[in-house]
């Protein structure tokens, strides 16, 4: 299985070894040549770390441009443009890639393999995402067509049609926003194949499925969805396109075409989509909660049949985001019910967590407390979403600041909140050193406050009946004090995130030397060195339970005895 | 009937908690904050009613289970006295698990028949005879009302009677779209329903109280979704009789301002705008037959006053750019003429 020839980069061991590296242009010919799931992991995640702060900094112009009515900032027309961008970017070129960075680099280190399946797809799947997200930012560049008419996508993250057709969008933004997506799509279609194909084929002896470390479970669950529901939008893509060039009239309402067939497909997409973003938000906490509680996870069965049960229940409820559409009521209270059904297998998980927590000795380092902050986060976050589920409410919170601040409570609460936990955690191994333990709890608790300042606040202005997508407000709504707030803790957001970036290249070269196992951990990934070397492990691993480090460090009281 | 009083007080408590925040704390000028909090029809007071019951629930949810999350990460910190061995492992149990899955079963099961049965009850309610029809048709960005048992047409602010327990006359809306999608959306009067072209949607309110109410397009529509406001008064019968009589005349013939009608009918205004009982038939802007009997221009952009008028057909873009109504490049004697024969429009 392992005996393809890979062209050996060389550069992880040299940092190892005392060899002196090769200049900028070789290390840097080697990075962009490489097939190596832990670099490419690397990539990804740096990828996503720089389009974080772009699409940061457009939220923040879209905050200040709110913090007053009838502000002046920005234009309608860059607003719209930089509120699209913000949505596609985090979605697409920030949610995405640093889960599958994550995925890309973890994966194999936890199953005991010595690179993924398909190590030349995993390299050309990180490129097209790349060149997907050059391609969609390109636009700010080559979009403009007929004067006035914009040169980034303006039409909203979930481009509701007839309003991209060529008659309401003129000029090419819309088709760079349709083509960046295609583009990103095929590379990410490429990596859930990829990961599907390295965790059933590629475990070490001993791992069976039920004794696989809940993160690589997890990802697998998500690689499985992610074939599923970017299929739809793809296809949805390739619509649009015939439609604006090839004279299709799939979304074309002046000609008998249907806008709300882009909207079923677009959460057919959309909604699984958000699964697809958190279940390796979960599959982080599952590995982070453990170590720090110094206990085994609760439930493992139950934790595995929970995320596959989330992976079904979660394609059977897209229309939760249509029911102002005008569907029927029965369809409407179907959707309802199996919206709330979801609750049952997350309420399982956040119980099985604070079972782990229960009994443990808690240890409060950087990662541990972002993964605290999610379990509350998520824990409200899916309380609101309770609440959208009910039809009815809906109706007056659909589209309003209370969706906005439901999603941002799953997107940043858990999703970033995870993203940051993991790079904490996992920082060590991939670079031999700790990141700064003090600027990370300031990173924390600035981005918590900020985070609480801007999103909790949100929820009371869409209750008080504040649309979303709106580029400016009228003084007499009342909703003017509360939007200052909202922008307020963005800033304190955007510092917290500031500090987070110097602490991530500081640490590069002032960290703390980690050694193997800093965390006293319990996955394979922590029995080789830091930074692994090309091959990971000197020897093919061999595990008899779920946690090899543990039954190594404790052999008089292994795990297998107890496990089911 | 416990329940009900529940309700009322939770309603009046986060009404009351409501105007503080928003009157005291912010006050500039007078307030019309479009809040679900404060129903004033039918459909809003059921919604209002079943999202405290939704909250309390979800409440109680949240006091649990983030009790007992803070109480484990208070009692189980790690301690400098602790000793070096780790704590107990503990795998899982299945008598807990299963409880912990049956509970929310159960109450998922209880909200969802609370839910479906007020989804039902406003959907689904029959039409009374005595009920006004309105055609609401969305256009980037402004509000076309079509009253097809009048033959009256507006825009941008709904005139609806009162529906009282004397007099129960609900509106029912039917919704589409000329162009792209856009929402309707008045928080106090009901939730929002999406105007679709190709697609008919229906929605009704019966607002108990006579005044204005505020609301806007609830779904991204473009450029100037943001400034695509909507206003509705709700009239008592009498006012609503008056105002329909008014707006059932055709426009005001007045030789004062002939020379500004025939700015009106010779330049592209004509296209676009309809002023009934002249050649002005355009379909493609609002109908500005009774263009002086409304508050606002530009659905809602600006005050309806001469100097805004002249200035909004002067340049539309300086208020409202994206707006798809262009500047006619007229001259200034042009402009103070049709902006005089405009305002002859009452």
């Amino acid at each position: 299985m392992s005996d393809y020839s890979l062209p050996n980069p060389g550069t992880i061991e040299a940092v190892v070894s005392d060899e002196p590296r090769g200049t900028l242009l070789e290390t840097l010919h080697e990075w962009v040549i490489t097939v190596d799931h832990k670099r490419l992991g690397i990539l990804y995640i740096l990828y996503s770390t720089f389009f974080l702060l772009v699409a940061g900094a457009e939220a923040l112009f879209i905050r200040i441009q709110l913090a007053f009515p009838h502000n002046h900032f920005l234009s309608a027309q860059v607003y719209n443009r930089f509120f699209t961008m913000h949505g596609t970017t985090m979605v697409f070129l920030v949610g995405m890639p640093f889960l599958f960075g994550f995925g890309n680099y973890v994966v194999p280190l936890q199953i005991g393999a010595r690179d993924m399946a398909f190590p030349r797809l995993n390299a050309f799947s990180f490129w097209l995402t790349a060149f997907g997200g050059l391609l969609l930012y390109y636009s700010f560049l080559g979009g403009g067509g007929l004067y006035g008419v914009g040169n980034a996508p303006d039409v909203g993250w979930f481009a509701y049609a007839p309003l991209t057709a060529r008659s309401f969008s003129p000029g090419h933004a819309t088709d760079y926003w349709a083509l960046a997506l295609i583009v990103s799509g095929f590379g990410t279609f490429g990596t859930a194949i990829n990961i599907i194909a390295t965790v059933v084929s590629m475990r070490c002896k001993g791992m069976t499925l039920m004794r696989m470390p809940l993160f690589t479970w997890l990802m697998l669950v998500v690689s499985m969805l992610t074939l599923v529901t970017i299929t739809p939008l793809t296809a949805a893509q390739f619509m649009l396109l015939i439609d604006r060039y090839l004279g299709g009239h799939f979304f074309d309402t002046q000609a008998g075409g249907s806008s709300l067939i882009w909207i079923h497909f677009f959460w057919i997409f959309g909604h699984p989509e958000v699964y697809v973003l958190v279940l390796p938000a979960f599959a982080i906490a599952n590995e982070i909660i453990p170590v720090f509680s110094r206990k085994a996870i609760f439930g493992y069965p139950a934790m595995v049949a929970a995320s596959v049960g989330i992976m079904f229940v979660s394609l059977s409820v897209w229309a939760h985001h249509m029911f102002t559409v005008g569907m029927t009521s029965t369809s409407n209270a179907f959707f309802t019910l199996s919206t709330m059904l979801v609750g049952v297998p997350t309420g399982i998980k956040i119980f099985n967590w604070i079972a782990t927590l229960w009994g443990g000795r808690i240890r409060f380092t950087t990662p541990m407390l972002f993964c605290i902050g999610f379990l509350f986060q998520f824990l409200i976050a899916g309380l609101t979403g309770i609440m959208l589920s009910v039809s009815p409410w809906d109706w007056q919170l659909h589209n309003s600041y209370f969706v906005i601040a439901h999603f941002h409570y799953v997107l940043v609460g858990a999703v970033v909140f995870c993203i940051f936990a993991a790079l904490y955690f996992w920082y060590p191994k991939a670079t031999g050193r700790l990141m700064n333990e003090t600027l990370g709890k300031w990173h924390f608790w600035l981005f918590l406050i900020g985070f609480h300042i801007t999103f909790d606040t949100m929820h009371f202005l869409g209750l008080l009946g504040m649309p979303r997508s709106i580029y400016t407000y009228q003084p007499d709504r009342g909703w003017n004090f509360l939007n200052l707030v909202v922008s307020l803790g963005g800033m304190v957001q955007g510092v917290a995130v500031l500090i987070f970036a110097y602490n991530f290249i500081a640490s590069l070269f002032q960290g703390e030397i980690a050694g193997d196992d800093p965390w006293d951990a319990w996955t394979l990934e922590w029995t080789t060195s830091s930074p692994p070397p090309v091959y990971n492990f000197e020897e093919p691993p061999e595990v008899h339970s779920r946690r090899p480090l543990w039954d190594l460090k404790h052999p008089d009281d292994p795990d297998w005895e107890y496990e089911a | 009937m416990q329940a009900k009083r529940i309700g009322r007080l939770a309603r009046f408590g986060s009404v009351a908690a409501w105007l503080w925040l928003t009157s005291s704390m912010l006050a500039q000028g007078p307030q019309r904050v479009p809040s679900t909090l404060a129903p004033a029809s039918t459909p809003a007071h059921q919604i209002f009613d079943l999202s405290v019951f939704v909250v309390s629930i979800t409440g109680g949810i949240f006091l649990v289970v983030g009790g007992l999350l803070a109480v484990a990460l208070f009692r189980f910190r790690a301690r400098k006295s602790d000793s070096l061995a780790e704590p107990a492992q503990i795998y899982g149990s299945t008598q807990i698990e299963l409880a912990w899955t049956v509970i929310p079963v159960l109450i998922v099961v209880v909200l969802f028949l609370t839910t479906a049965r007020i989804i039902f009850a406003i959907q689904d309610a029959p039409k009374p005879t005595a009920a006004l029809d309105v055609t609401a048709i969305g256009h980037q960005f402004w509000w076309e009302f079509r009253y097809p048992k009048y033959g009256v047409v507006t825009a941008n602010e709904l005139h609806i009677p009162v529906s009282g327990n004397a007099a129960s006359r609900p509106t029912f809306l039917t919704l589409t779209s000329a162009d792209v999608n856009h929402s309707f959306w008045v928080p106090q009067l009901a939730g929002k329903t999406d105007l679709i072209a190709n697609h008919i949607n229906t929605m009704w309110l019966d607002p108990n109280t006579p005044g204005l109410y505020l609301g806007q397009c609830a779904q991204f529509c473009g450029t100037q979704h943001a400034l695509m406001l909507l206003r509705v008064y709700v009239d008592t019968p009498e006012q609503f009789d008056a105002w329909i009589k008014s707006q059932q005349q055709p426009g005001r013939q007045d030789s004062a301002v002939a020379a500004g009608r025939k700015v009106f009918e010779t330049q592209a205004c004509m296209n676009c705008h309809t002023v009934s009982g002249t050649s002005a038939t355009g379909r493609f802007g609002p109908d500005l037959t009774h263009l002086m009997s409304r508050a606002t221009l530009a659905s809602g952009a600006m005050d309806n006053t001469p100097e805004n008028l002249r200035e909004w057909i002067k340049s539309p873009d300086s208020f409202k750019r994206g707006a798809l109504m262009p500047a006619m490049q007229l001259s200034d004697e042009q402009l103070d003429q049709v902006t005089a024969y405009l305002e002859t429009l009452k």
